[in-house]
């Protein structure tokens, strides 16, 4: 058993994934692209930031280490413009001066020396014994001659230990003198070893050999490769250039670098990337967390509102369809009640008959005297002809009441031309009184259609009624026409009525839509029939001309495996 | 049973239902009235051509010409003619129609054959 009904429960899943998905995808789209750019602009504004921070950091160290080199260099000057080389060549003022020195700049000198054009270091004050060193052939000494002062690079030198020197040239009799002193490694050292950015961030000082010229941590060392690359471009003077690169540990790193003492030196700056943008990092983790949060209350609330609607929409869809059955119900009725008049008299004739025969019968009896022959046998044709009657008023309600029990709407294997025999049974006594002849022509061999019997009877009933009432008192015909084209069932119904209007024909199949006089006609029955049709998956056409008459036409789908149906119905011409 | 003149009268019975023609004539003749049965509209405005009648019973819905057309020639053909509807149920509006086009009384079928002939008598005394 299978009825058409209800919609399956898969439209209403299919109902609500498409408005879950409908929903969802309106609402976190324009989030996501709004959260998107906002973390696409603060990282923008984040990066120019961090890296101003970086360029502002760089670019003070950098002054504070060029003011110390030059400091010391203006110390060295100072001191061998203030005494003459003789004066220099006196050990007990090399050390007064050292030691001066030392006094005001925190031990920073480690000592002082003169030397003379061969590279001979006349006079030593200082830790180590070095008077009469000889530093022709030093990397320094060859720098050294060549210009009025000098700052070298970082060295191990005769001592052994990293340090540098200040020089300054002084002219004597014709030769040229150097006036030296040592600066001290760590002290330098600690110029850039507290520069600190961040939890990871840290400064040091490169030459461009990319040698040392500052303790170098860790970290540095993992990041030479990058820093080789770096120091391949020409720096710009007094700028801070800034990449990220990974380093050998595959840390995304941000690196800095600024020339110092004239280019020769290079200090560098470099940084975790997750360090520097640590606050980035943090709002992009808020922004996605929220973004997520969000997404999942919009999800659950669509989809707890989806399935809300679809309910309500399923409960709207049921009741509609009660009320459908209703009003199938209801136009069934009317169109019973408009037939009622005809089948009325249709029983009142043999009623009526009835009633006289007994009541003749009653008048043979009551005559005097016995019985005659004749009369018996005129007792017994009353009773025989009772009895016809009482037959024909039983085939009438039967007709009657098998259309007029609760529509059934289950479907079965409808065998359409024993429907229009039984519709134009019921129509038949109507025809007559109004003066229709009704024709049939019905393919023998019409497949069954899967639709509910009581639907398309009714169906039948409206188009046949409606064809009758479409003829004036001058008479006319309805035909009734079943044929197969392509698997499917046609059953037409033409008359030659009044038509159509044709501003009418678009609204006939309108719910209430009737010209037929008020009371005579509910204007549901041609609207009911486009229901059931519709619901079979059939169509309903209508062609009319005024004047003419109207043909009707419902084509049906056939069943696939359908043997003919066994007709049972009348061929041709019932009047 | 009254009106046993040596008159009889003659009624036209008109009703396309021959088995109620043939039990009417029978039941009516056993009560002194001369019937002419016929079972269309056609023949009874023949039969009025051919002979008056005192009173017509015209059934109202007949396949060929309607009683309403019937009772509308009789009238023409013979106004001092009395007209006696019958109507099946539910078709008294049709039957009130027929009283005011100058019928003199209805009956709704199936009825009592006393109360038709109580009907046809009265028509005679006016």
């Amino acid at each position: 058993m299978q009825t058409a009904r209800v919609r399956p429960a898969t439209y209403y899943r299919t109902l609500t994934r498409n408005l879950v998905l409908f929903v969802v995808v309106i609402s976190l789209l324009p989030l996501f692209l709004t959260g998107a750019i906002i973390l696409y602009q603060f990282k923008q504004a984040y990066q120019t930031k961090v890296e101003e921070n970086l360029e502002v950091l760089l670019n003070k160290h950098r002054r504070t280490i060029d003011a110390f080199l030059v400091d010391r260099l203006a110390d060295i000057r100072v001191l061998a413009r203030s005494y003459t080389v003789p004066e220099l060549e006196n050990p007990a003022l090399l050390k007064a001066k050292l030691n001066l020195l030392r006094e005001e700049y925190n031990g920073v000198y480690v000592d002082l020396g003169l030397v003379d054009d061969k590279g001979a270091q006349v006079a030593y004050a200082g830790p180590y014994n070095l008077t009469g060193a000889n530093y022709s052939t030093a990397q320094w000494f060859k720098q050294a001659t060549g210009s009025e002062h000098f700052v070298s690079n970082v060295f191990a030198g005769l001592r052994g230990s990293p340090h540098f020197i200040v020089a300054a040239k002084k002219r004597f009799e014709g030769r040229d003198w150097l006036l030296k002193a040592t600066i001290d490694f760590e002290a330098f050292n600690a110029l850039v070893e507290n520069i600190r950015i961040g939890e990871t961030g840290f400064a040091f000082i490169l030459n461009r050999q990319s040698e040392f010229q500052t303790k170098p941590r860790q970290e540095v060392i993992l990041a030479s490769g990058a820093w080789r690359e770096l120091l391949q471009d020409p720096l710009d003077q007094g700028k801070v250039t800034i990449v990220e690169r990974p380093d050998s540990l595959d840390r995304e790193m941000i690196y800095a670098a600024a020339p110092l003492k004239n280019g020769q030196w290079i200090i560098c700056a470099q940084q975790v990337v997750a360090d520097a943008f640590v606050h980035l990092v943090q709002a992009q983790r808020a922004a996605i967390a929220i973004f997520v949060l969000g997404g999942l209350a919009i999800v659950v609330a669509t989809l707890i509102l989806a399935r809300r609607l679809v309910r309500r929409i399923a409960e709207a869809d049921e009741q509609k369809e009660a009320m459908n059955e209703k009003m199938i119900e209801a136009g069934r009725l009317a169109s019973i009640g408009e037939l009622a008049a005809g089948i009325a008299h249709e029983i009142n004739n043999p009623v009526a008959i009835m009633v006289e025969e007994a009541g003749w019968i009653e008048d043979l009896m009551s005559d005097e005297g016995p019985l005659s022959e004749e009369t018996l046998s005129e007792i017994q044709r009353a009773v025989q002809q009772i009895q016809e009657q009482g037959d024909r008023c039983k085939q009438i309600t039967h007709k009657l009441l098998s259309f007029a029990r609760k529509t059934d709407p289950t479907i079965k294997q409808v065998d359409i031309n024993g429907l229009v025999g039984e519709v134009l049974g019921l129509v038949g006594q109507k025809s007559r009184y109004a003066g229709v002849k009704l024709e049939t022509t019905l393919d023998k061999n019409l497949p069954r259609v899967a639709a509910s019997p009581s639907e398309l009877q009714q169906v039948l009933l409206n188009l046949v009624n409606n064809a009758v009432d479409a003829i004036n008192a001058e008479g006319g015909t309805v035909s009734v026409t079943t044929s197969q084209e392509n698997g499917r069932v046609r059953l037409s119904v033409s008359d030659t009525g009044i038509g159509i209007a044709d501003a009418n024909l678009a609204r006939i199949f309108d719910p209430f839509y009737t010209t037929k006089p008020v009371g005579q006609g509910t204007g549901l029955g041609l609207s009911i029939c486009y229901g059931i049709i519709n619901k079979l998956g059939g169509e309903i056409k209508v062609t009319s001309a005024k004047g003419k008459g109207s043909t009707f036409t419902v084509i049906l789908p056939a069943r696939q495996d359908s043997a003919p149906a066994p007709t049972g119905a009348p061929q041709a011409g019932q009047s | 049973m009254s009106g046993q003149g040596a008159q009889r009268l003659k009624v036209l019975l008109v009703d396309d239902e021959l088995g109620y023609l043939e039990v009417l004539q029978k039941r009516m003749s056993k009560r002194n009235l001369e019937v002419t049965p016929v079972s269309s509209g056609t023949e009874a405005v023949r039969q009025a051509r051919q002979q008056s009648f005192d009173v017509a019973v015209v059934d109202l819905k007949m396949e060929d010409m309607d009683g309403i057309e019937v009772l509308k020639v009789l009238k023409m053909m013979d106004p001092k003619m009395a007209v006696i509807i019958l109507t099946g149920h539910g078709s008294e509006q049709a039957a009130r129609e027929g009283m005011a086009l100058g019928a003199f009384d209805y009956l709704t079928k199936p009825c009592e054959l006393s109360d038709l002939l109580t009907r046809i008598y009265a028509s005679q005394e006016r």
